[in-house]
């Protein structure tokens, strides 16, 4: 489902952090355009 | 979602295609994330972002849903999420991420 797409990642500080999710999504296919880990506080 | 990001999903969604864009949310709260999915497929419900009026209608998931942790390589995914996959309130985090994207979502597959 994910390969071939583009991926964009809203990452949480207190849930899973942009970073983390990006190392995840680039074992899939897809390209990960965006990265960033937002601060819900 | 803040501002800035709403600018950038927009921008995203233009450069490469509603379709072949996909969001993946990291949320610690299910509340969090399905505003944020509401906002990236339906459009910003607080209509104060670049976003509010405008229905992408992306595909949108949480990295805790098994459409996408399945596709993830085990270990990797072991390593970067499964600690918090065991604090957050997963099955509340995945209703509704899920209850958006059902309703607004276009591109989902």
């Amino acid at each position: 489902m994910l390969e071939n797409k583009k991926v964009a990642i809203l990452g949480d500080r207190d849930g899973v952090p942009g970073p983390a999710i990006e190392e995840c999504i680039e074992t899939t296919g897809a390209e990960v355009v965006f990265t960033t880990t937002e601060c819900f506080v | 979602m803040d501002l800035e990001n709403q600018q950038r999903v927009k921008d995203l969604a233009e450069k490469h295609g509603k379709d072949n864009l996909v969001i993946i949310l990291g949320g610690a709260e299910a509340e969090a994330s399905g505003l944020a999915c509401e906002t990236v497929t339906n459009g910003d419900p607080t209509f104060a972002g670049p976003l509010a009026g405008v229905q992408l209608g992306l595909a949108c998931y949480h990295i805790l849903e098994p459409e996408i942790k399945d596709e993830i390589d085990a270990e990797v995914y072991d390593e970067q999420v499964s600690m918090m996959e065991m604090v957050l309130d997963v099955d509340d985090i995945i209703d509704e991420t899920k209850k958006y994207r059902e309703m607004y979502s276009e591109y989902t597959e």
